[in-house]
């Protein structure tokens, strides 16, 4: 019931975030965690519900940019480019999941990072297709419904209701038969394959899943941008996600959310004093290490109750 | 037809012959106790059988059905369960979860993204009954980590008999249980309808041997002898190998 109520509450924070921040610039700020948002808990279902760290999720939140802008430019109308976008991008992670499958734990990594860096650095060599280190530039947001999504205000919005579908989705996701199973090969693979379980198609089809929605974020990103560049596929890209994820606090719904803001605002704030904003940003990572392993939101659950506790033992003897 | 049918399985690890041309039938309904040293190569036979390991030469059929390159998770749905001599289960979920996520295995519903486990009414009556069967119902809402060894592993035996297998296979379920917890298992073993077909590793004979059919020594890969109860007990072989003249 309470979490019902504060997450009531968060939403019309969230709904009526344009009157209350007052300014495009900050409004714009919140857009894009929104969109960090969604692709950290994109890939959160494999990081957190299905043990598998990857860090070449940005070449699928690239590539389906990539995808949409190339039809866009050539002449396609916007709801072309977003399906072709999407269909690309799960092509390439079914291409992704089958090769970097063969491994879990740190050979999955290492499989994630070298498709990574393959994808990265076709964007930024092939510059017939990408134009290379100059990216692709847009002409103009999407209007659906004849509704125009150039204003801040108008983005937000759009960008908060595909947010709302990433975040009903994941929430059903984890609970669903399909996304206990998952939970099950990241905790006792053999024991799941004994039971019935393909752990490998569990796991094929949950990369397909995080895939799909790292796609959605990725457009979302090409047009808040109007322009995608090799930068967004890079190494630090998928980095920088994978921190929003286990900052957050991976394996839960709202720590990746938690996450996902305290990267993008981080960079927003310190990069405004400091050159080096990465430096500050480490700082925080060891910080959280350091005091919160599990993450910010757990992490601030338990000691916030370990506090509340010791009040009430002090209560107690007095 | 046979629940179990092994023809010259043969496995070896580099140049060590863990498993050598063993063969071995078990009739429908049997209890068949694999009995030996360490090292005999029980458990090896068991994952061999699972799918776990890939054999270097023979053939198997569970019912009739051969199992050759079957992935380890297909043979679940021929009917085939497992107990694990160290008990792999779910630590941080409740033995309810545990038992739902057993029988979710074999259903067609593990497929599905949507629409949340915990409320599916049929699975959790599933699970519930069959922790009823073990003695565990009060138990069906605590976490596995807070439930003691012999609990755990009665979890486990209920894992394995809520999937209605045809062929039980158990690695040394009374290892590691006080006296009394290697009654209640003993009884919940007993009790197991004679459609299941059981197959079980066990090193304590007092337990087992009452259980037993048909018992098989097994010795550095090979099968030593086979036969009856008191056929096995009596055999020379036995004595020098296993029991220690």
């Amino acid at each position: 019931m309470t979490s019902r109520i504060a997450s009531a509450i968060a939403l019309l924070a969230l709904a009526a975030a344009p009157a209350w921040i007052g300014s495009d610039y900050y409004l714009n700020v919140l857009s894009q965690v929104l969109i960090g948002a969604i692709f950290a808990l994109a890939l959160n279902v494999i990081v957190g519900y299905g043990g598998l760290v990857s860090i070449g999720h940005g070449a699928l939140f690239g590539i389906a940019a990539y995808a949409a802008a190339l039809l866009l430019n050539a002449g396609y109308g916007h709801f072309a480019a977003i399906v072709f976008g999407l269909l690309v991008t799960l092509v390439a992670t079914a291409l992704f999941a089958v090769l970097s499958l063969r491994a879990s734990g740190i050979g999955f990594m290492m499989i994630t990072l070298a498709i990574g860096q393959l994808l990265w650095g076709l964007a930024y060599r092939w510059v017939t297709l990408t134009n290379g280190d100059n990216g692709i530039n847009l002409a103009a947001r999407p209007q659906p419904f004849g509704l125009s999504l150039a204003g801040a205000d108008a983005f937000f919005y759009a960008t908060l209701l595909v947010f709302l579908a990433a975040l009903v989705s994941m929430t059903s996701f984890i609970r669903s038969p399909f996304g206990e199973s998952l939970v099950g090969t990241r905790e006792q693979p053999r024991r799941m394959t004994a039971l019935g379980f393909s752990v490998w198609r569990i796991r094929f089809f949950a990369c397909l899943f995080s895939g799909m929605w790292s796609g959605v974020a990725g457009l979302l990103f090409m047009y808040y941008n109007q322009f995608i560049s090799p930068h967004a596929m890079s190494l630090s890209a998928s980095a920088e996600a994978l921190l929003m994820v286990i900052a957050g606090g991976s394996g839960t719904v709202l720590g990746p959310i938690a996450g996902a803001a305290l990267v993008v605002i981080m960079k927003f704030v310190a990069s405004a004093y400091i050159e080096r904003w990465n430096f500050v940003l480490g700082a925080i990572f060891v910080f959280i290490v350091l005091v919160m392993p599990e993450g910010v939101l757990p992490g601030s659950a338990r000691l916030l109750g370990a506090a509340w506790g010791k009040l009430k033992g002090a209560d107690a003897r007095a | 037809m046979r629940a179990l049918e092994i023809q010259g399985l043969t496995k070896a690890f580099g140049g060590l012959k863990v498993t050598r041309d063993v063969n071995l039938s078990v009739e429908p309904g049997e209890r068949r106790l694999v009995i030996g040293p360490n090292g005999a190569g029980k458990t090896t036979l068991f994952n061999l059988i699972t799918g776990e390991l890939r054999p270097d030469a023979g053939r198997m059929s569970v019912f009739g059905q051969p199992l050759d390159d079957l992935p380890a998770w297909r043979r679940a749905h021929l009917g085939l369960a497992r107990t694990y001599q160290i008990i792999t289960l779910f630590p941080k979920a409740t033995l309810a979860h545990n038992v739902c996520l057993s029988v979710l295995g074999l259903s067609r519903a593990r497929w599905r993204p949507w629409g949340a486990l915990a409320r599916e009414q049929a699975f959790d009556a599933r699970a519930r009954e069959t922790l009823a069967q073990v003695e565990l119902a009060h138990l069906a809402g605590r976490r596995l980590s807070e439930t003691s060894y012999g609990e755990q592993r009665r979890t486990e035996i209920a894992m394995a008999l809520a999937q209605r297998p045809r062929l039980l296979l158990l690695d040394e379920p009374f290892a590691g249980l006080s006296l009394d917890e290697r009654n209640d298992v003993r009884k919940l073993l007993a009790r197991i309808p004679r459609d299941v077909t059981i197959v079980m590793i066990e090193h304590d004979m007092d337990v087992a041997l009452e259980l037993a059919d048909r018992i098989t020594l097994m010795h550095f890969g090979e099968v030593v002898v086979e036969g009856t109860r008191d056929e096995v007990v009596a055999h020379p072989r036995t004595r020098e190998i296993y029991l220690g003249a």
